[in-house]
């Protein structure tokens, strides 16, 4: 026989008594891991969304006014292009997908469009002075679309239109907006001239809504070539990851290039941050709640189960146990809860989460194995600290008035 | 040995000041039985769990085999208690929820004796008690005699030199009280000294030497 075999005895024998308060503990913690499982989920799936918006953060000349986020970079600010070279070669974490612009507006059969001169993601990768510096590689946490191996790249419009990036695009292609194309009459594989200079149309772009129906794209050193405005830009579009913004992405970007202007969706940024807060502040209250009503409870189970076992403390102490043996029955006891109420809540908050979340949150809830050392770290926390005093308390009792004998 | 010099021991009961010990002078030698008479209320209970180290004089000492018992600390003491010193109750203070046998191991596993030993030395004890079929009763499955056998297999685990008993029959019908008795001639002559508290004069009468309590004094032996 062991002593967690008479802590193991014990519990069983008086487990109707034990019930309430380790079921306030059990509640408790199911709680905690059912909303930290869900918050996990729901915050990988906004970033999924904001992600899926496209590029978050606007970077424009100081002296550039914001009235409208598609058409910020339609002015005739300019900066130098060695501004993508500083944000690529910092250690800035959470920047995703770059992209340098330079627009100009341009005349088609008597027709305003605008001519937007973009950099394609290969030819990023074949600076190398920018590679290594993983700027194209998916920042941790972040929750955007990872490439799955084997499956098809997106198309190159669908990129274009949805991320503002594009993969690869030659001197003499241009893609253009679908109110452009359906203006000038012309489909992809044919030919359009601007400023005396013939493109081939690889793309129609998608309906969007946006200012970027009425663009045609083209390579960003042909449209500098053209304008005349060789190494400037009139804007870069950064995809930032959402956790990084919050943590400051903006600030640093700033700092980094005192002479830009750095803007963010601020809305969307600022939903993603209140609803992480508010998650997080739901988690700290259920953990207060649980500290105070459960540790209570168990603390008051505690003193009473030390006052109901006197005559048992005292039978020990004359056998020969000291005072640490009591302690020790005492603690291993409430290790031993501790660890079922971690794992129950474990199990039961999991189950909540998988079956709840879905339709609390709308979205697809797994199991996280990571949160069962959290529930242990509560449950165990919680039932030592509450017990400490009530094990104190046996390992002080005076055998004789345990025994009440005399 | 065992030995008290001058020891004195008050309670405050509603108020007033009730001596249960008055400077009590006394020595037992090893190997004696000694059986501890007295109204009730004179002192008796007291004098026997100072004896084991369970209770502080106010006043005086108390030595077991010339070591003061009440100059060790508490974990000292329980160490003495363990290694030197067998409790038998007139409740029997079994723990309800465990089995006749774990109820014997439970010395043996303060005395950090492993698992297979414990039940093996605990089996053994319960079968000389007669209660070898009884080895995975609960207390509350047993008869009130073979309860209090429960607890002398418990005394006698831990081999003690020193047994103190009180009233070990007190709840037994005069049958099981002279089974009881007869075992503790027995394990007297292996050579263990016994203190035994009791009302009953016939008991009494089976020990080697009587003290007499009274008001809180020794008035006879």
């Amino acid at each position: 026989m062991k002593l967690r075999t008479l802590v193991w005895r014990e519990i069983f024998e008086r487990k109707n008594q034990l019930g309430t308060s380790f079921l306030a503990i059990l509640l408790g913690i199911s709680v905690i891991v059912s909303i930290k499982n869900i918050t996990y989920y729901s915050e990988k799936a906004v970033a999924r969304e904001l992600d899926a918006l496209g590029a978050n953060i606007l970077i424009l000349p100081k002296s550039a006014s914001l009235q409208d986020y598609y058409s910020a970079d339609l002015q005739q600010e300019v900066f130098p292009e060695e501004y993508v070279g500083r944000l690529t070669n910092s250690d800035l974490q959470g920047l995703d997908n770059l992209s340098p612009k330079l627009s100009m507006p341009v005349e088609v059969n008597g027709k305003q469009f605008t001519l937007t001169g973009i950099l394609p993601k290969n030819e990023f990768q074949a600076k190398v002075a920018w590679q290594g510096a993983g700027i194209f590689a998916r920042p941790e946490g972040c929750g955007t679309v990872v490439a799955v191996p084997g499956q098809a790249a997106e198309p190159t419009k669908e990129t274009l239109s949805r991320k503002r990036v594009i993969e690869t695009i030659g001197e003499a292609e241009i893609l253009l907006g679908t109110d452009m194309a359906t203006s000038l009459n012309v489909a992809e594989g044919d030919s359009v001239s601007l400023l005396g200079t013939s493109f081939t149309i690889t793309a129609v772009l998608p309906q969007t809504g946006t200012i970027d129906d009425s663009r045609a794209f083209a390579h960003l050193h042909t449209v500098q070539r053209l304008a005349g405005q060789d190494s400037l830009l009139n804007a870069i579009e950064v995809v930032g990851c959402c956790n990084a913004i919050s943590g400051g992405l903006v600030q640093k970007i700033n700092k980094l290039l005192p002479d830009a202007k750095v803007v963010t969706i601020s809305q969307i940024v600022d939903t993603q941050i209140k609803t992480n807060r508010m998650m997080s502040r739901l988690s700290l209250l259920f953990l207060v709640i649980i500290v105070l009503v459960g540790g209570a409870s168990i603390a008051n189970y505690m003193f009473a189960n030390v006052f109901e076992r006197r005559r048992e403390i005292g039978t020990l102490m004359a056998l020969g146990a000291g005072s640490g043996v009591v302690l020790r029955l005492f603690l291993l006891k409430a290790l031993v809860l501790g660890v079922a109420g971690g794992l129950a809540g474990y199990v039961i908050g999991t189950i909540i989460a998988v079956v709840l979340g879905p339709r609390i949150a709308g979205v697809p809830v797994l199991p996280m194995p990571v949160l069962l050392l959290w529930a242990f770290g509560i449950g165990i926390a919680i039932l030592l600290a509450a017990s400490y005093f009530p094990a104190r308390r046996a390992a002080r009792l005076d055998p004789v008035s345990a025994l009440q004998e005399v | 040995m065992l030995k008290m010099h001058s020891v004195t021991k008050s309670y405050n009961h509603r108020g007033k000041r009730v001596l249960a010990l008055d400077d009590v002078t006394m020595e037992i030698t090893p190997g004696d039985f000694v059986s501890i008479v007295g109204p009730s209320g004179s002192g008796k209970s007291t004098f026997l769990l100072m004896l084991g180290g369970m209770l502080r004089p106010a006043e005086g000492k108390v030595f077991v085999d010339g070591e003061s018992l009440y100059d060790l600390n508490p974990e000292k003491r329980a160490a003495l208690r363990k290694e030197k010193i067998g409790f038998v109750f007139q409740t029997f203070n079994l723990i309800p929820y465990l089995t006749a046998l774990e109820n014997v191991q439970i010395p043996l596993l303060l005395a950090g004796i492993d698992g297979d030993e414990q039940r093996a030395k605990a089996a053994s004890l319960l079968e000389r008690l007669g209660l070898g079929d009884r080895l995975d009763h609960k207390p509350s499955e047993l008869s009130v005699g073979q309860q209090q056998r429960v607890a002398l297999a418990r005394m006698l685990a831990n081999d003690p030199a020193v047994v103190l008993a009180d009233e070990p029959t007190g709840n037994l019908d005069p049958d099981t009280g002279l089974a009881i008795l007869t075992f503790f001639e027995e394990i007297h002559r292996e050579g263990r000294t016994i203190v035994m508290v009791t009302h009953d004069h016939g008991a009494a009468s089976r020990a080697a030497r009587t003290l007499k309590l009274f008001e809180g004094k020794i008035v006879d032996g």
